[in-house]
This record gives C-alpha cells, structure tokens and sequence, in this order.
C-alpha cells in the first residue's frame, strides 16, 4: 500500500467521528460566534455589532453570576477531590464488608442530578426538611437552607460535594489499586511515617488521576447545573445563580438568544483559559510512569 | 420484463395511494403545560380522547411538555424546526413575546360564523385580559386560576377563632396570623400562621398584594410598568413586614413547590396559592380546611393566572379550523366544568358554573366556587413585551427584599429602571 492510499484510508477512518464533531461542536460554536455579533433578541440584525458584548459590561447580575461560579468551583472542585482520596483510602483497606461501603460511597453518583435535587428538596425545606428536623432536635433555630441568600450558594456546594465525591473516588481507588506493593514494603522497612508514605508515595503517585478528575471536576463545576432547576432556580434575587443557568435563562426564559450566545462565548473562554492553565502548568508537575 | 411490469404496477399503485385524498384526517399537535402537579395529564388525554370520539376526522397528538417555560421552549423550538405544533397552551402572559415573534393568529381571524363569534365572547372578561392585544384575541382561557387563601379550619378552632371568619384585610390577617403563630418551649416556631410562597412566582403573589392597594403593574400595551410606584413600594413592605414586624411567616423566601405540603402537614395555617392546586389540597388534607378570597389591602384582588389556548400562525388553514374546534370542545361548558372540578382551575365561562354538574359541585363543596367570586375584583397578570426578563426583575427585586439584602424602595426603583431600559423601544 503507497503512502496515498493510507493517507486517503486515515481520512476515511476518521470521517464518521468528523462528521459528527463537526455537525454537534464545530458548526454550533461557529453560529453562536456568529449570533453573538449579528443577533439581537431571538432574530439577527442585518449589521454586525458589539451590542451584545456591551451588555455584557454592564449586566450587574452577570458579575454575581460570575463570583457565584468561581467560588462554587473553588469550594466544590478541592473538596469533593480531598474527600474522594480520603474515601478512596478508607475503602481500599482489608476490611469486612467494604464492597458494601464502597457502593453505599458510589450511591449518589449512580442517581441522576435531578432525582438527587428533588431528595435534597426535602432535606433542605425549612418546616418539614430533614436537616431543620435534626436542627431543632437539639434545639437550634430553624435555617432557610434555600431562600437565605447567604446561604444558598453553600447549601447547593453540600449537595453536588456529597454527589461529586462518590464518583472521582472510583478513580481514585482504581489508582490505587495499580500503585505496586513494593514500594510501601519498602518504606515500611524504612520506617516511614503514614503521613510521609502518603506524601512521598501515595500522593505523587496519584497525580496522574489527580490532573483527569481536576479537569473533570472543574468542567463539572461549569456543566452541571440541573439542580437550579429544581432547588433555588438561581434564587433568592441570583445569589445562587450559575454562569450556565443563566444562559439558560436568557436563552429560554428571556428569549434573548443573542446575549446568551455572547455569554457562552465567555464561558468557552473562560473554560478554554482553565484548561490551558491545568495542562499547561500542572500538566509538568504530573509524574507519569 | 415481467419484472418491469410488476414495478410498473407496484408505481401506479404507490402513486395512486398517495395522490388519493382519501378522507384525510386532520392532525394536530398541541403542547400544553401543568404548573401544579397532580394527575392533570390524565385528565387532558381523557378530555382530548372525548374529542376524538365526536370528531373522527381530527386526530390530536397532545403533548406534556413540563411547567409553561418549557411549554413555551418546546412549542417555539417545534415551530423553528419545520416541524411546528398547530395549537399549544402556554402561559396567558407569554402573548406579548409570541407577537413579536409573530407566531400566533389572533382568533377573531380564525372565527367566521355567527356561532363562533358569540362563542368568542362568552368567557369571563377578567379572563380574557392577558389574551387580548389592541382589539385582537389572542388567547383563548383554559387552565386558569386566581390565587386563594386556603386555611385551616382545626387549627382556628385550636387557637380559639371563629373558623367561618377568615381574615379579610391585611391588619386581620396580621392579627389572625399572630394567634396562629405557635412557638414551642425552646422559643422555635412550630407552627406558623401564614405563607405566601416567594420562589417560583414571586411576581403573581406579589400582583395580589399591589392590586389590593388598587395598584396594577404594568399596562395593557404591555410597555410600561409601575414598579416605583408608592403603592406598590407600600405592599412589598407589608409582604416584608409579615415575616420582619409581625412574624407570622417565615422570614426569607418560602418555596413555592413545597408550600402544598408545608400546609398538607400542618406546618402553615394559612397558605396563599393557586386555586389550581384545590382538588390535590381536598384530597390530601387530614384536616377541615376552608377557602376564602385573599384579604384587602384598601379593596379586594388578584391577579388572574394559568394557561390559554394560542393558534399558531405557521398552520394552515385547514388546521386552523381544526383547531378551532379543539379550542371550541376543550373550552365548552361541560369540559370547563369537567376540568373545574378534577383540578380546581375555574370554569372558563359563566354557562360552565350554569351546568348540572358544576353547579351541584359548587354546591356540595363551595370553596370550588371562591376563585370564580373572585374575578370581580382580579386584574390581568404581570405581562410585558420581554416578559421573562421583565419578569425576572421584578422577582430580584421582591426577593432581595424578602431576605433582607435591601430596602422596598431601592430594590422596585432599581427594577423599574431597568424595566425602562428593556421596555422603551416597545413604546
């Protein structure tokens, strides 16, 4: 076979799966570019122009919008990743029954977001809810889990920690399981520390998984926002509000698909920044075998 | 050529079957939404399933598509796709936005006999405020409601009232509130004396509490609104006020979806909602519950709410009349009063309360009639061209009040501002 032919057998290889990157991610991204300049409402105007953009500077709810996503990937990203090693540690000992506890951990990830926001509904409801129940069995006050604005925001972290954690565990634990016995053998013969076993073996040696579940779980932060829907719907007065819920927002309740296309412009940015930012700068501090 | 001749035949006959107009059916497609849960699907697909049975040249494929924004979503993305509905149910105040759209037909286009005119004219008038644009019908009413006040009657008796003498104005409703309040001995509420539910619909609760200081919020043209102004400053402060001053309702925002159950459990002895939600509250409560108008501010009110029936514009006009028909069974007074009273939505028309069953309906369970009392005094909901941003606005605002982020008189003149922004190139 000459060089042509496998040239030509390549192309057609990839063909099908570049049909349907084209089709689903590359031609959508173009239009929203595209409706972001030339759209106005849910129409196009027949001139390009920077309205949209300028919008964008002056929309006060997309600043708390803004400050909402980046403290709700700040809280939830490190936290659900330190609970899952944890987690992953604690489930990959010898112990009796710990199939049952690894699956009990594994749960939530299991449940979809939305049956998941509708549980934690009544957890979080301030008369019947579950948690205000416990609250008041030992006698403290009530809390409004959902429609104090200062809390909301955190009320929605517990929910997708609790729901996060469970799932970057399976990878955790599957890491752990390849990291090879000798090498604990040997700082068991050294004497060393858990603390430093954990340091200098365990940790490093988790770094690959580490990097793939902080870009899934940062992608996830941007991503995942079908619990709004269900519990706050951004509320009270957007203290809860989602970079992605609010273009939702505006596209669908507003029917304004222009701005909304020039929001999801800036979500690509920010999301094609985050990612330079991880491969580029973490990516060498990763240890591959 | 044998085998010609057999695809020869097997052509003729496909074009034959095709190109015969053979008694063609009709068919429609139509979204319609359900805000209140409950087993309201069943209760469309029986009534279109009737339909069917007197029209079999019509066959309807009726759609649940969610609560009235994803009914909205799904109607207008089935429109741009090519593959459009003929009629839907969408919220009464989305008109504003299907006209610039250009989606809808007005009805008074639709209609052309004596019969069908007068039957354009035959629902109550409050109701067909939101569907009415300049001279032109737009939307025809179907699922729709005003808010009530549902209480309960044991926990009056408990607290020593008079279980017939709900309150009536807002002081009483204040006062009334405080006796229902109770307070356990660690000084924490058990239960609580009213909940007007502020996440969901903010904007239509608080459409009551302005339309009882005699105040609306926008007007008909749907290009103005009057959220600055001092009367509607005055209700947001008494909604404050009834968590802040006078604790009868818990401060913060109180969730819409779950304030049913908070009342179903006892948690709430008074509740203001949809009357939409009447059937689930008789079936469901434990407890001897009432229902009355909502109380006075200076006068009587409420906004009127819920679903109406919207032609779109991309049918044609075969379907269109098919429709029509649809809209003419759906909206009759046996259906209406069919609909009235496994769901607890009004009777669209007064010929509806007029029918046996309604009537002996209303008669053994009277609060089935307090909504339709009410019209009187209701007003059209919050409607405007960019409705769900305007919307949006007005419902920060309520709700950085509710929860203490700012005062009534910041929040509604900073909404009113942006509303002018938004509104100014409809005027």
């Amino acid at each position: 076979m000459n060089n042509t032919t496998r040239q030509i057998q390549a192309w057609l290889l990839l063909l099908p799966a570049l049909c349907l990157l084209a089709a689903f991610t590359h031609y959508p991204v173009i239009r929203t570019v595209w409706r972001s300049f030339a759209g106005s409402g849910v129409r196009m105007s027949d001139t390009l122009h920077l309205d949209n953009y300028r919008y964008l500077l002056e929309d006060e709810v997309l600043l708390q919008v803004l400050s909402n996503s980046f403290w709700y990937a700040a809280i939830t990203v490190p936290v659900s990743i330190a609970l899952a090693i944890a987690m992953a540690l604690w489930v990959n000992t010898k112990l009796r029954g710990v199939g049952l506890l690894r699956l009990a951990y594994f749960t939530p990830t299991l449940l979809p977001m939305i049956s998941v926001a509708n549980i934690w509904l009544f957890f979080y409801s301030t008369e019947i809810g579950l948690l205000n129940n416990i609250l008041g069995y030992f006698g403290a006050d009530a809390v409004n889990w959902l429609g104090d604005p200062d809390i909301s925001l955190y009320s929605l972290m517990a929910m997708t920690i609790w729901k996060e954690a469970g799932f970057f565990m399976i990878f955790y634990l599957a890491a752990l399981q390849t990291i090879s016995p000798d090498l604990y053998h040997a700082a068991a013969l050294e004497n060393a520390s858990r603390w430093t076993i954990f340091k200098r073996i365990t940790f490093p040696l988790l770094m690959p998984t580490t990097l793939f579940v902080l870009v899934n779980a940062i992608l996830n932060a941007f991503k995942l926002v079908d619990h709004l829907f269900i519990l706050t719907k951004g509320g009270p007065n957007n203290s809860s509000n989602l970079l992605l819920y609010y273009i939702f927002e505006n596209a669908f309740s507003f029917f304004d698909t222009a701005y909304a296309s020039a929001l999801t412009v800036l979500l690509l940015i920010i999301l094609v920044f985050l990612a330079l930012l991880q491969f580029g700068v973490l990516e060498k501090r990763v240890h591959y075998r | 050529m044998q085998l010609l001749k057999k695809i020869g035949i097997g052509a003729t006959a496909l074009a034959l079957s095709i190109s015969t107009p053979v008694l063609s059916a009709t068919d429609l497609t139509m979204y319609y939404p359900v805000a209140v849960g409950g087993a309201l699907t069943k209760i469309v697909d029986g009534i279109v399933a009737d339909f069917e049975k007197d029209n079999p040249d019509v066959n309807v494929n009726a759609i649940y598509a969610g609560n009235y924004n994803d009914a909205r979503v799904k109607a207008l993305a089935a429109l741009q796709s090519g593959d459009p509905a003929q009629l839907s149910v969408m919220f009464s105040i989305d008109v504003h936005e299907l006209l610039d759209l250009d989606a809808i037909v007005p009805f008074d286009d639709v209609v052309s006999t004596d019969e069908e005119k007068t039957w354009l004219g035959s629902f109550y008038p409050a109701l067909m405020e939101n569907g009415k644009v300049g001279d032109k019908t737009y939307g025809i009413p179907f699922q729709r409601s005003t808010i009530v006040m549902y209480y309960n009657k044991d926990m009056f008796r408990a607290a020593g009232l008079d279980p017939e003498k709900p309150p009536t104005s807002w002081e009483e409703l204040a006062e009334i509130g405080a006796a229902l309040t109770k307070k356990n001995a660690s000084g924490q509420v058990d239960q609580w004396g009213a909940m007007i539910p502020s996440t969901g619909y903010p904007y239509w609760m608080f459409g009551a509490l302005t339309k009882q200081k005699g105040q609306v919020l926008m007007n008909q043209a749907g290009n103005e609104t009057y959220f600055d102004n001092p009367k509607v400053v005055e209700a947001l402060n008494f909604w404050r006020d009834l968590g802040t001053k006078h604790a009868v309702m818990p401060e913060g925002t109180i969730e819409w979806g779950t304030l049913r159950q908070n009342f179903l459990e006892q948690k709430t002895a008074i509740m203001w909602h949809s009357t939409g939600n009447l059937t689930a509250v008789k079936k469901n409560a434990t407890f001897d519950f009432g229902v009355a108008m909502l109380p006075a501010g200076t006068e009587l009110g409420s906004p009127t709410g819920g679903g109406n029936f919207y032609i779109f514009k991309a049918a044609s006009a075969e379907e269109q009349q098919a429709a029509l028909k649809l809209v003419r069974f759906m909206t009759s007074p046996e259906q209406a009063a069919r609909w009235s009273i496994e769901t607890g939505y009004m009777g669209v028309s007064p010929a509806a309360y007029d029918t046996d069953a309604l009537a002996e309906y209303v008669k053994t369970f009277p609060p089935a009639a307090i909504a339709r009392n009410q019209l009187q005094h209701a007003t059209a909901e919050l409607s405007t061209h960019q409705a769900g941003r305007v919307r949006k606005l007005l419902d920060d605002a309520i709700q950085s009040v509710l929860s203490g982020q700012s005062t009534a008189e910041e929040a509604l003149s900073s909404a009113q501002k942006q509303a002018d922004r938004i509104l100014k190139r409809y005027r």
